[in-house]
């Protein structure tokens, strides 16, 4: 018996990469009807699999180095005072379970799946509804979070936890989630050269994506839909962002991306659609945002103080209500290349260059930081006349913020 | 018919009508004079509904006027100035005045008689003056109905128009209707009025037969009997300026000698 | 009164004036689109020009007409036709032309560029519904002005002036207001200014269509309410329907007392 058990994992060693060793079966008519009858049984680099059912023995603790997998998704209940699963060891998988049902705690950050301090974890094809916390990591390393879907019910940011939440984290890979319904879709502390690819994470009450003392992150691919803010980063460096899209998002304190003493950073070939504020970034420096579409927004970017050395390049500026607003010394930064909707000058030597500077911050953008209810005169006659006359003079509003060299054409991405 | 009781209108402080008592129940030609301003056409207007009274009552078939108007089907008014919307053709301002009133209409046959079939698809702002008091008198003329009022209707118009209005206006007192003109053509109201209403800052001087006019001032001819009675020695008006006192009963033909207070 | 509004606008649609009109719109916006291709651009420079032309053309067009047809109107007086009848026929006609006229001019352009197929279809039906209400407004404000006043050049000098105060003084002093108070809340205030500016509301009720975003943003609670939902597209378009029918029966409060 032993023996063949010993040709049975040598044979699968040859035929698989993933699954190795026995398949321990739990469910209804298996011969294990807990999971945790299985794991006790199961060594490492088995699998044990569950088949549809509800179970209810949450906190389902793995520590060992197996693979979980459900099949047909079997439901994990944690019937509203428990966490989910909470993984201790390191290589363990986790994929096809419905975990449910966390509950609301003030005194722990209870969550549908934890990894605490472990490493070479996958966490793939599950679905979380209404947990407290959704994918919690925790000193985690090199380990990827895949195609889950974790859908909560947003309650109010007090009593909200985050969809993923990185805690002292490196080398993690987060691809492919929706996320809906948390305080942060995505939230990294203290979380370091990670990657946050293809996820779409929406209807968040604070931030889809949220960046604390993190640095050498890249995001990519990702769309950011009606949150408070799409994404914040925050003292943080050497983020990359790139290929996203942040839409729809709306409100009093609501950005597209909101930026807080943040240094290094790439913000490229992203797209700002109807966000009150495209990207808000205050104490933040030589950040490069090159080749975004700003379409449609209240403000497309907003530069709120104390932003040294940062490039603004090659940007489409379209049909957004103020292209540009800043306040502080805008001196050591380039505006160049963009492309704005709004130009009106002229290319009489055709090089496809304006002949005359584009100066993106218009008098009214003054009158509206003074007096935020002037807005309900916006595009009235007053105001374009205003405008013009400052156009024509310039008193109020910088030199420096100017765009040497728009574009007469906009930018086919 | 028509009765003007006790008519009073001012424009701002210009006082163009001063207490007017006026009834025309007869059927013949009553010829309104007067100098400029003296209030023949507020007298008209306001017969029409025009001019609103500041006192006074106005009865048509002893009904007090109203502003639905629906009285003045019985009244065809030639107004004195003849301006149209300009980008109207003539046929169309006929087309539409006839739209207006669901009455009979003889336009096509006073179309013939001042010979505007060649304008009749002409814009009326590129009418002459003349033509455009033809259509005037062919709107105005084209209903059969019981009073006429015509503003100063020579106006501009050439001698065979002339005569043919003339035969136009006889033969509506032939037909028994009432009509009242201004004019300061005096060969044509010596012509044709049985009556004359002489009104002078907006009161009756004289009203009566023009004989009787002429006697009055012991003159032969109209005009300069007219003349006269402007010039002096004769001016009484026939009612009191006094708003408050009771009219003066007024008897055809008699010039009332009042007890006036000026 | 049928009758009349058919008359009067037969007589207008013949005006040199009024093709005019729809010639000038057809060549802006058709301009607009030679130099942008992108319909909303073309419609937020549409948009200013309406806010500033239609007002304006609306205002002298009712002056003039009303004056052009004084005789013309003693004529009709002299008909038996009620007095109401041949004034609202005669505004309504006048009315009824402008918007027909800018219907034409501002639509045809953006019929061919293939309005129909692109989303910007609301913002674009939401425009034309402002020039239209603001054509009957100003007709009307002209129409009622010249009633009023016997004397024409004090008529059109008038007609100028509400023009000037309602599109560019009112927000002036509004705006120097605002900035004078800017200490205390004045959401509320704002809001209210804006309802008595026809030409305001319009501009308002094509933001929410256009910026809404920025409006949403920025502002506090009051304006988010009332930008941010259907309750302050409504409640624009009410008073502006307000603003149309008050001149209106102004019109027939002086036709019914006024001497010709």
């Amino acid at each position: 018996m032993r023996r063949i058990t010993c040709l049975i994992l040598f044979i699968s060693f040859l035929w698989t990469d993933v699954v190795s060793g026995t398949k321990l079966h739990v469910g209804a008519g298996q011969p294990f009807a807990t999971i945790q009858a299985a794991m006790d049984e199961a060594r490492s680099g088995d699998q044990v699999i569950v088949h549809p059912g509800l179970y209810r023995e949450c906190p389902v603790v793995v520590n060992k180095s197996i693979t979980l997998t459900g099949y047909g998704m079997p439901v994990l209940d944690a019937l509203g005072e428990k966490e989910g699963i909470i993984i201790e060891a390191d290589s363990v998988t986790i994929e096809g379970f419905e975990i449910r049902n966390t509950g609301y705690s003030y005194i722990e950050d209870r969550a549908g799946i934890r990894i605490k301090r472990t490493k070479a974890f996958t966490i793939r094809n599950n679905r979380l509804i209404l947990t407290f916390f959704g994918i919690y990591l925790e000193h985690a390393k090199s380990g990827r979070v895949i195609n889950n879907a974790i859908l909560g019910k947003p309650l109010a940011e007090a009593n909200s936890g985050n969809g993923i939440h990185l805690w002292y984290c490196k080398d993690i890979d987060i691809v492919g989630n929706l996320i809906r319904g948390h305080r942060d879709g995505i939230y990294f502390e203290f979380a370091t050269q990670s990657r946050v690819r293809r996820n779409i994470s929406e209807q968040n009450l604070r931030y889809g994506l949220h960046f604390m003392f993190s640095n050498d992150d890249i995001y990519t691919g990702n769309t950011f839909r009606d949150n408070g803010a799409g994404v914040a980063v925050m003292f943080s460096s050497r983020i990359h962002m790139l290929n996203n899209l942040f839409h729809l998002n709306w409100g009093q304190a609501a950005y597209g991306l909101l930026l807080k003493e943040i240094y290094d950073a790439e913000i490229r070939e992203n797209v700002f659609q109807k966000n009150t504020v495209g990207i808000f970034t205050e104490g933040s420096n030589r950040i490069h945002y090159k080749d975004n579409d700003f379409l449609n927004n209240g403000w497309a970017v907003k530069v709120a103080g104390a932003c040294e050395k940062n490039d603004f390049i090659r940007n489409n500026f379209i049909g957004n209500s103020f292209d540009f607003a800043a306040v502080g010394n805008m001196e050591t930064n380039r505006i160049e290349e963009n492309f704005w909707g709004d130009y009106s000058g002229y290319d009489l030597d055709k090089n496809g260059i304006g002949d005359i500077p584009y100066r993106p911050i218009k008098l009214f953008n003054y009158v509206v930081d003074q007096t935020p209810e002037t807005i309900i005169l916006m595009r009235s006659l007053l105001v374009e006349i205003l405008n013009f006359s400052e156009k024509v003079s310039p008193v109020l509003t910088p030199a420096e913020v100017s765009d040497a060299m728009p574009n007469m054409h906009r930018y086919i991405r | 018919m028509i009765h003007l009781h006790h008519i009073h209108k001012s424009f701002g402080r210009l006082e163009v009508l001063r207490g007017v008592d006026l009834a025309f129940d007869r059927p013949g030609i009553t010829a309104v004079l007067g100098p400029n301003g003296s209030g023949k056409s507020t007298l008209l207007k306001s017969i029409l509904g025009m001019v609103l009274p500041d006192q006074g009552e106005i009865h048509f078939n002893g009904k007090p006027i109203d502003n639905l108007g629906q009285y003045r089907k019985d009244i065809s008014y030639l107004p004195q100035i003849a301006r149209f919307p300009e980008n109207l053709r003539v046929r169309e301002l006929i087309r539409m005045i006839e739209s207006f009133r669901s009455q009979p209409s003889q336009s096509a046959e006073l179309i013939h008689q001042f010979g505007l079939e060649s304008v009749l698809d002409s814009q009326l702002g590129h009418l002459s003056g003349g033509t455009r008091q033809k259509v005037n008198l062919v709107l105005t003329l084209m209903y059969d109905t019981p009073v006429i009022i015509l503003d100063e209707p020579t106006a501009g118009l050439d001698p065979v128009a002339m005569v043919k209005l003339k035969e136009l206006i006889i033969q509506a007192r032939e037909d028994g209707k009432i009509l009242l003109i201004t004019t300061h053509i005096m060969s044509l109201v010596e012509e044709l009025a049985d009556r004359v209403v002489f009104l002078l800052e907006g009161r009756i001087y004289f009203d009566g037969k023009p004989d009787e006019l002429k006697q009055r001032v012991d003159e032969p001819n109209l005009e300069k009997a007219i003349a006269n009675l402007l010039s002096g020695g004769h001016l009484t008006p026939i009612q009191p300026l006094d708003a408050s006192s009771k009219p003066i009963k007024k008897m055809n033909g008699n010039v009332v000698q009042p007890q006036l207070k000026y | 009164m049928l009758r009349i509004i058919r008359y009067s606008f037969a007589d207008l649609i013949r005006s040199r004036w009024l093709y005019f009109y729809t010639g000038f719109y057809l060549v802006l916006t058709g301009a607009l689109f030679l130099i942008s291709a992108d319909l909303s651009k073309v419609i937020v420079s549409l948009m200013n020009a309406i806010l500033f032309i239609v007002p304006l053309v609306a205002l002298l067009f009712g002056v003039m007409v009303q004056y052009n047809t004084r005789e013309f109107t003693e004529l009709l007086l002299a008909q038996p036709i009620p007095r109401r009848s041949i004034f609202l026929g005669q505004y309504l006609g006048i009315a009824t032309a402008l918007a027909i006229s800018f219907l034409l001019g501002a639509g045809i352009p953006f019929i061919l560029s293939g309005i129909f197929l692109s989303g910007e279809i609301w913002n674009f039906s939401i425009l034309l519904l402002s020039g239209i209400l603001l054509s009957y407004i100003f007709s009307a404000l002209g129409y009622l002005l010249a009633l009023i006043n016997d004397n024409r050049i004090r008529g059109f000098g008038l007609a100028i002036l509400v023009w000037l105060l309602l599109a560019v003084v009112y927000d002036g002093l509004f705006l120097l207001g605002l900035a004078w108070f800017s200490d205390y809340p004045l959401e509320n205030v704002a809001i209210g200014v804006t309802v008595f500016n026809p030409i305001d509301l319009a501009r308002i009720l094509i933001l929410l269509k256009l910026d809404v975003s920025a409006l949403m943003g920025y502002t506090g609670a009051v304006f988010n309410k009332f930008l941010g939902t259907s309750l302050g597209m409504g409640l624009a378009l009410t008073i502006l329907v307000v603003w149309a029918v008050l001149p209106v029966s102004m019109i027939r409060y002086i036709s019914l007392r006024k001497d010709f």
